[in-house]
């Protein structure tokens, strides 16, 4: 996989509430560029959300986000949005289009090419994913684990700078799960800028450069992984890990 | 024995019927076609319009949307037939010179559809999943553009059945501009056969309407259940199967 330009991540001291619950309590991450920070945490900790604010789908009432160094706050999210790649848990395809359209559609709408080179440009990413034979089929008709990875080709179809993904595999059946792990740590291999939000205790060891535990809207501990899962200082890292490794 | 008789005479006089056959296809069906379609049409048009205000995150054009859908919705049929048909008559004289009220009713038919298509509509663009629109806005769409290419469209599929009823419905509606008075050859089925029953005493040309309704309005309700079924079950299609398990996702995925 050929990521050219993938770009370094920061956010800083971001904040969000949704009228008296506080979501986010000032979080501060920094991705480096190439390098793939996964994020974990109890359920209702923010780490969802916080992914949503660092592209804008929802915007923080304070703080900052910057990529490669510079605050987009005041960019136009969509343009913003084109530049970062988002995988959803739910998959999230669109369900009245093809498989290939669902890869093309972007490249035809936003980036404006011609129906044919979208269309080949789109078969490129899902060969990349393995799923080239499958373009002509609607979503519906494939496995979870074929969904996702039809998500992956379509977000990777944009050329993203960074990639985003939201719990891309705890929808799927534990047998599917392997494949689409197997392609994220390719994307990470390939130096791609990656934020991960994922229960995969695994993965976030084997594969990620940072890992950033989050409980209660803020971060509690972050670090390289070793130190994460093999030394937690705080009680709060201590018990969550307990209970799910 | 007489009574059965009487009520054949009444109701199946085929000599009747066969005199109004004419009539019936060269006037009432064209007439009560057109202002189906037409209403149909406008009515899609601006129900489509009257769904996009009701979801939209302006409140004056939610609000707007929602008043005219509770009149419209709310008000009897005939009622607005009738105001629209005689109330607006004067008017429609003094822009067009036309004196008749044709239009008229197109537009109380519309008028009535749009209310009824509008709330089908906003039903089914909000059924559709908030990370439709999620993951659409994350590739980059705006929110219009979202709407229009990933929500809209799925929105409009899901409610397609509804959409066929209540293109029933105005077929069935469009009877009731018989009230605003129109000349003869602006009549539509109903009338027809409403006017060769009065001349005759003898309800069998009105039961020959009756069938050309049918003749509409059955093969759209066997189109509803066929809809209905395709997007239960989907296209006849052999679901593939689960094979991430078996195919080596190294190949394809490898960097």
């Amino acid at each position: 996989m050929t990521t050219t330009t993938s770009g370094s991540l920061t956010g800083k001291d971001l904040h969000l509430a949704f009228g008296s619950n506080r979501v986010l309590r000032g979080i501060d991450l920094h991705v480096e560029s190439g390098t793939t920070a996964s994020v974990i945490g109890p359920s209702g900790s923010g780490k969802s959300t916080l992914l949503r604010v660092l592209n804008r789908l929802i915007e923080p009432d304070r703080g900052d986000v910057l990529l490669d160094g510079r605050s987009v706050l005041k960019d136009n999210p969509d343009e913003l949005r084109r530049r970062i790649g988002m995988v959803f848990q739910q998959f999230n395809l669109f369900p009245h289009k093809t498989v290939l359209e669902n890869v093309a559609l972007a490249l035809r709408k936003l980036r404006k090419m011609p129906a044919d080179e979208a269309e080949e440009s789109a078969l490129a990413q899902l060969d990349l994913v393995g799923l080239k034979h499958k373009a002509q089929v609607r979503p519906g008709n494939l496995s979870g684990g074929q969904q996702q990875r039809v998500a992956i080709a379509r977000a990777l179809a944009m050329g993203p700078e960074v990639m985003f993904f939201d719990e891309a595999t705890s929808a799927l059946d534990p047998e599917l799960v392997k494949g689409v792990l197997a392609l994220m740590a390719d994307l990470a291999a390939a130096g791609m800028t990656m934020v991960v939000v994922t229960h995969e205790m695994g993965f976030s060891r084997n594969v990620s450069d940072t890992v950033t535990f989050m409980d209660g809207g803020v971060v509690v501990e972050s670090g390289p992984p070793a130190a994460i899962f093999d030394d937690p200082r705080t009680p709060r890292l201590h018990s969550f890990l307990s209970d799910v490794l | 024995m007489d009574t059965l008789e009487q009520l054949g005479n009444t109701f199946f006089d085929w000599q009747a019927m066969v005199a109004i056959l004419p009539e019936l296809l060269t006037v009432g069906l064209p007439n009560t076609i057109i202002l189906a379609l037409a209403s149909g049409i406008i009515g899609t048009i601006v129900g489509m319009v009257l769904a996009i205000m009701g979801i939209s995150r302006n409140r004056a054009l939610r609000w707007t949307a929602r008043v005219y859908t509770d009149i419209f919705r709310g008000l009897p049929a005939v009622v607005i037939i009738l105001l629209i048909g005689l109330g607006l008559g004067p008017v429609l004289r003094q822009l067009t010179g036309s004196t008749s009220p044709y239009p008229l009713g197109i537009l109380a038919l519309s008028l009535i559809a749009s209310a009824y298509i509008g709330e089908i509509f906003r039903s089914g663009i909000q059924s559709v999943e908030k990370g439709q629109l999620e993951a659409s806005r994350a590739l980059g769409f705006s929110y219009r553009s979202s709407m229009q290419l990933v929500v809209v469209p799925q929105g409009v599929r899901r409610v397609l059945p509804a959409l066929v009823n209540q293109f029933i419905a105005l077929i069935k509606e469009s009877s009731l501009i018989y009230f605003i008075g129109l000349v003869a050859s602006e009549r539509e089925l109903f009338r027809v056969g409403n006017d060769a029953a009065s001349n005759t005493g003898n309800l069998s040309p009105l039961i020959a309407a009756g069938v050309f309704y049918l003749f509409l309005t059955i093969p759209l309700t066997h189109l509803v259940n066929f809809i209905d079924t395709r997007l239960r079950v989907g296209r006849k299609q052999q679901i593939e199967p689960k094979d991430d398990a078996m195919e080596p996702v190294e190949e394809g995925a490898r960097a």
